[in-house]
């Protein structure tokens, strides 16, 4: 009989592939998914690593570079340094005679009527281009100094904001705000939706019928509305943004939980195991938890990315995160309001942030396909 | 249709003629031939089945015949009706023929149907496209075509939606719709599997009837030999993606030539039980079961409707016998085994050996589930898809044997896959690396690690292929042999019953019927339901009696 | 029917009233208050002014106050817009929000629908993958990034149609907050309408009509009725997030609707204004939501009344 025997059927492997396994390998079958998914990685790594490497502190200020485009050069650029340098000499009130730089160094001639103070050199290095400036020479007396120093460069490889920090170290330091936010979010979301649709869906009966009810009243809530009000009201605290979020986002996952529990509890393995006597511990550890995990992580990977959303929209309203945290959010309404003097402000955090729901979004469905039972 | 008309060939010639056609399908996996070349002829007027278990390529070759393989499948060879090719038209060209010439009714007749349109709009539709007729002649003829198909009340069916049908009558509604425009051939694809079987005699006496009336031929898709039998004027049989055989249906049967038919033949379940020691002790005793359902409606459960599934009925049965009991689905058959066990609120009483099982809660239940087993129909749905075939045939053991070491519970998972005859190596795969057959041999498994008294089996062959089928009920009766077991039969295939059973009953509307020893009900049943069952099950009164 | 529909519109009567109740007491229990100006005022003038208002009331006849001028359709008045109420204000701003929601939502219906049959049909081709690659970018970008983009390119860049405001309504200043306010909805129809129609395609119904040799533009109708079910059930959710994006894209475009009432009335503590915009609004998406499921209910004959 062709039932019994079984070394015709899938060759003579003893360890089975499991349920997981397979999908696992549908899903590095799917191109899209795996780019996303090392994509994915590299922007997570250059947020929550970038801000150690980067030369600029994401909340330090350069008055020199407010606003500079984005530029491989370095700045400071070689012809804008003598008027640079005019500037700082007159607030310090002495006069400028040559100036000369020449790669990373300059060397500049001070005069004034009156014996000048050494520490002059104080208002040249309070400039962001230079430093280390020290007088080499003294001569007339005092009236006429000459003072070398370096030129610092700085690169602004996507240039710097309306105050003058460097946008990309800002992207980073925004986007560990906004992962973080969709990541704890999406956590809160999913302990009260998984523990709520589980208990309605196991349950049963009327205790489901009244659950899910509640559930479809808050469903019908504008609900956006309320966490603009919970965080109006209650301060744009780090925390709350994230509870608040987690707390409206819930109902889908309750939904999604509940639909599937009440699924498998009609499963024959389920009764199955009622008719081993097996109790509800046993059945809910070993039957009803691992087949709910698939739809759940598919779930929360597509949360994710609405969670993301749904911050960055309440921060575009000047209701996130506040300075001197940012978030993509934040820095894309920035670049919003000033898209007329400096389109790239809205570019590239725009080009990070849709990265990463696209990224979000084809790992979601890579999962989705992958644990599809239709094409097993 | 003049058959001897020079244009469209000679008196001999077939009016559907395939020859050497292959069917694959691109999958994941790579390239799956599906049909492997075959020929195949079909005269006007005859009715031909073709006959094979699943996966046999029969329902694909004539998919590829109407053009409705999949997006994935691809079809070769020459399909000819009267004459011209017909394979590999684009659609607008087919549409000749389908619905025309050539007309097809599938297995599904639930969904066979689209639901948002009306019956009769569905069906005036073909007959606007291809006779040309106006929508008000189109629905006088539909409501003709319904009453051709013996739908009371044709006039009010046409306003009726899909949903508002039963099974039976939506498959009527498609052989109306299959019939309108007078085809030379209808094919036929396993048309009455998904009905019950007094529906389904319904159903083949009614394409009978049609044939005789108008003509056609019929192409008959079919696992079921007893229809093959009955109905067709020459067989085919295939396996996996070639014809085997074929031949008048009379000649096939009586002298199979090839081992494949010859096993299909066999397969069918033989053989009777071997009586029960006289003075075996009684195992369970079951007295007016009584199961109602609540359909709720609303929040608060107002306007409460009650369905009483199983009214007033008694079981009992002793150690190492067999209580058959059949019925059509919604007879209440699968609530009664339940009821027994306590695994659905029931009243009345049951007494297992010398306890009654009614007072117990699923606490004091617990300890006696290891003596009270069940084995469930679908060997899909009953073992959890993300646990290895051992974890599932040695869960029970995590409850009753609680001190058993892993490598205790491992060695026990391999005697009992030895016992149901399986590698006791591929404990440590999962279901779906099984086939249905295996799958169930584990469920079975599954029960007996645990060396039950009494076991309860809800349909655990009717998933299954005829030859698989075979395996599971031999291993059955073997183990009954070997241990003694009590078993409660429930299935609606007479066949099986009557090869395992002692005692049968026959189930109603929730209601017992007609109860008697195998003998009794197969050979002078008294009530006229139970005569219609056996009629129904077109059970070959000649077969042979095998020793078992 | 008749029943079904006045039973409904009875349930969104508790559902209103919990969101009145739970905007009331978020509101009111929020630190801060309408007066709290960077100049404290006078203890006298506040005073004066919390009686005007009836905020010296306790708060539970506050509400009881406030629920029933509601019945009567008075939503009392603003408390930072002097000399207007509530109700004067949305019914100045409502024009504007319905003239964008409804042409957005008739956009982004049309062209996702006729997006995704087309790229249905055409499954798996080049076209097929171009229009859900373009519906990928459409969910993926939120309307923040897509307005100030399209501000750039077509406002900036290209001169070609106004940056802003409402101007009276002409075309050339709705095209863009429209398109920006579709365009997201539009991406989530067109998938949905392209994975519906497949698997309606697949169905075992649409067999039959090719068994029975019925013309494509049959096969088409029959398969976008069923597939259409999944797209009317999203319109509640749909019209939802127009609501939420017609506050955003309102402050991008400059455009007077009540979307900005909102947010300004939330941050200035203007309770009755916030009040009034929830209200509206929710009674807005509760209506809504019964009217998808009336559209729904003729649709598919399989629901039941009851």
């Amino acid at each position: 009989m062709t039932d019994a025997s079984l070394t015709s059927q899938g060759g003579t492997a003893a360890r089975g592939r499991s349920l997981s396994t397979l999908a696992l390998q549908r899903l590095k079958r799917n191109r899209a998914a795996v780019a996303s998914l090392i994509g994915l990685a590299l922007i997570a790594i250059f947020c929550f690593l970038g801000p150690f490497l980067s030369s600029h502190p994401n909340d330090r200020v350069y008055q020199s570079y407010v606003a500079v485009p984005p530029s491989l050069e370095p700045y400071p650029a070689a012809a804008t340094l003598e008027r640079t340098m005019q500037r700082a000499l007159e607030r310090a009130r002495v006069d400028m005679g040559d100036f000369s730089a020449s790669g990373t160094t300059f060397r500049v001639t001070l005069t004034s009527p009156r014996p000048i103070d050494p520490r002059v050199t104080r208002y040249i290095d309070r400039v962001d281009e230079f430093d280390d400036a020290r007088v080499v020479e003294t001569l007339e007396e005092g009236r006429r100094l000459v003072v070398e120093g370096t030129v610092q460069r700085q690169w602004f490889l996507m240039g710097t904001d309306m105050s003058g920090r460097d946008l990309m170290t800002r992207i980073m330091v925004g986007g560990r705000i906004s992962l973080i936010v969709g990541l704890l979010a999406t956590l809160v979301s999913l302990l009260i939706g998984v523990a709520w649709g589980a208990i309605a869906g196991y349950a049963g009966g009327r205790i489901d019928n009244v659950m899910m009810r509640f559930v479809d009243v808050l469903y019908s809530l504008p609900f956006v509305f309320f966490v603009i009000l919970l965080v109006v009201y209650f301060g744009r605290n780090f925390v709350l943004i994230f509870v608040a979020i987690g707390a409206v986002e819930w109902l889908d996952m309750a939904r999604i939980v509940r639909g599937q529990t009440l699924a498998l509890k009609r499963r024959e393995f389920v009764e199955a195991a009622q008719a081993l006597g097996v109790g509800t511990g046993g059945i809910l550890r070993r039957h009803i938890v691992p087949n709910l995990l698939g739809p759940v992580v598919v779930f929360m990977t597509l949360m994710v990315p609405k969670i993301i959303l749904l911050e960055s929209f309440l921060s575009f309203l000047g209701l996130g995160v506040q300075a001197p945290l940012t978030s993509w959010g934040v820095l894309i309404s920035e670049g919003a309001n000033n898209i007329q003097s400096a389109p790239y402000l809205i570019v590239f955090p725009s080009i990070f942030f849709v990265s990463t729901l696209f990224a979000l979004n084809f790992i979601g469905d890579g999962l989705r396909d992958a644990l599809d039972p239709r094409d097993r | 249709m003049p058959r001897d008309n020079p244009v469209h060939g000679t008196m001999t010639d077939p009016i559907l003629a395939i020859r050497g056609l292959e069917v694959r399908f691109r999958t994941s996996d790579g390239e799956l031939a599906a049909v492997k070349g075959i020929d195949l002829d079909v005269d006007a007027g005859e009715t031909v089945a073709i006959v094979g278990e699943s996966g046999s390529g029969k329902s694909q070759t004539m998919m590829s015949v109407m053009g409705l393989l999949a997006a994935n499948g691809e079809a070769r060879g020459s399909v000819k009706y009267r004459g011209q090719e017909i394979l590999g038209l684009p659609s607008r060209a087919l549409n000749r023929y389908r619905g025309r010439k050539l007309s097809m009714i599938f297995q599904e007749p639930m969904t066979s149907l689209d639901p948002l349109y009306r019956i009769g709009d569905q069906l005036a539709e073909p007959l606007m496209v291809h006779g040309g007729l106006g929508r008000k002649a189109a629905l006088k003829r539909a409501e003709e075509l319904l009453d051709l198909v013996r739908i009371p009340d044709p006039a009010r069916r046409l306003k009726s939606f899909p949903h508002e049908l039963s099974g039976g009558q939506r498959q009527r509604v498609m052989i109306a719709m299959a019939l309108a425009n007078s085809p030379d051939v209808l094919i036929a694809d396993e048309p009455t599997t998904a009905l019950d079987v007094t529906v389904q005699a319904r159903i083949l006496e009614l394409l009978g009837d049609l044939q005789k009336r108008l003509g056609m031929a019929i192409v008959f898709i079919t696992h079921d030999l007893g229809i093959v039998r009955r109905f067709a004027d020459r067989t085919y049989v295939m396996k996996s993606g070639e014809v085997v055989e074929h031949g008048p249906t009379e000649g096939l049967f009586a002298a199979p030539k090839h081992a494949y038919t010859r096993m299909l033949i066999e397969a069918e379940p033989s053989g009777r039980k071997e009586p029960v020691p006289t003075g075996s002790p009684m195992v369970l005793e079951a007295k007016n079961i009584n199961v109602s359902f609540h359909l709720r409606q609303g929040l608060f459960g107002r306007s409460a409707h009650e369905i009483r599934a199983v009214a007033g009925v008694d079981l009992a049965i002793r150690r190492g016998e067999t209580v058959g009991v059949v019925g059509e689905s919604g007879s209440g058959k699968s609530t009664l085994g339940r009821a027994v066990l306590r695994l659905l609120p029931a009243s009345g009483l049951v007494r297992y050996e010398d306890r009654n099982l009614m007072p117990l809660d699923r606490k004091a239940m617990r300890p006696l589930r290891k003596e009270l087993q069940l084995v469930f129909q679908d060997p899909f749905g009953s073992l959890s898809p993300r646990m290895t075939a051992g974890e599932i045939v040695t869960e029970g053991l995590l409850v009753h044997e609680p001190g058993l070491t892993r490598g205790e519970r491992d060695r026990r998972a391999a005697q009992a896959f030895e016992e149901v005859r399986l590698d006791p190596l591929s404990r440590h795969r999962f279901p779906h690396e099984f086939s249905g057959g295996q799958r169930q041999r584990i469920a079975i498994a599954r029960a007996m690690i645990l060396k039950p008294k009494l076991v309860v089996l809800d349909e655990p062959t009717s998933a299954l292929d005829r030859s698989v089928q075979k395996g599971i009920v031999e291993l059955l009766r073997d183990l009954q042999q070997k241990h003694g077991l009590a078993y409660v039969f429930i299935s609606h295939d007479l066949a099986v019953v009557r090869a395992l059973s002692d005692e049968i009953m026959v189930m109603k509307a929730g209601k017992v019927v007609e109860r008697g020893s195998v003998a009794a009900i197969f050979e002078h049943p008294r009530e006229a339901y139970t005569r219609e069952l056996m009629a129904a099950a077109f059970l070959d009164r000649r077969e042979q009696i095998t020793s078992c | 029917m008749l029943g079904y529909t006045l039973r409904r519109l009875a349930s969104a009567v508790p559902t209103l009233f919990i969101i009145v109740t739970v905007a009331f007491f978020l509101v009111r229990f929020a630190p801060g208050g309408p007066f709290d100006l960077e100049q404290p005022l006078a203890p006298q003038v506040l005073d004066n002014l919390r009686r005007t208002y009836n905020l010296d009331q306790p708060l539970h006849l506050q509400y009881l106050d406030y629920l029933a001028k509601l019945v009567r359709g008075d939503l009392g008045p603003s408390y930072t817009a002097l000399d207007f109420t509530v109700g004067e204000m949305l019914r100045r701003g409502l024009p504007y929000s319905i003239a964008l929601g409804a042409s957005a939502l008739t956009l982004a219906l049309v062209l996702g629908v006729v997006a995704g049959v087309f790229a249905a049909l055409r499954q798996n081709s080049t076209k097929d993958y171009a229009v859900m690659a373009v519906a990928t970018v459409g969910v993926t970008v939120p309307n923040f990034v897509v307005g100030p983009v399209l501000q750039l390119v077509f406002g900036l860049m290209l001169g070609l149609l106004p940056l802003g405001g409402w101007g009276g309504g002409d075309l050339a200043h709705r095209v863009l907050p429209t398109i920006a306010l579709a365009l997201p909805q539009m991406a989530v129809i067109a998938r949905l309408t392209r994975s519906s129609m497949i698997e309606a395609l697949r169905a075992d119904h649409i067999r039959t009509l090719r068994a029975n040799g019925l013309p494509g533009r049959a096969i088409i109708a029959h398969a976008l009725r069923g597939a259409l079910l999944p797209v009317v059930s999203y319109l509640g959710p749909a019209a939802a997030a127009l609501v939420t994006g017609s506050v955003v894209i309102e402050k991008i475009f400059a455009i007077p609707g009540v979307g900005s009432y909102f947010v300004e009335g939330a941050l200035n503590r203007d309770y009755t204004l916030v009040m009034g915009t929830v209200v509206m609004l929710a009674s807005f998406v509760v209506l809504f939501n019964l009217i998808v499921d009336l559209l729904y209910a003729a649709l598919d004959p399989r629901v039941r009344y009851d």
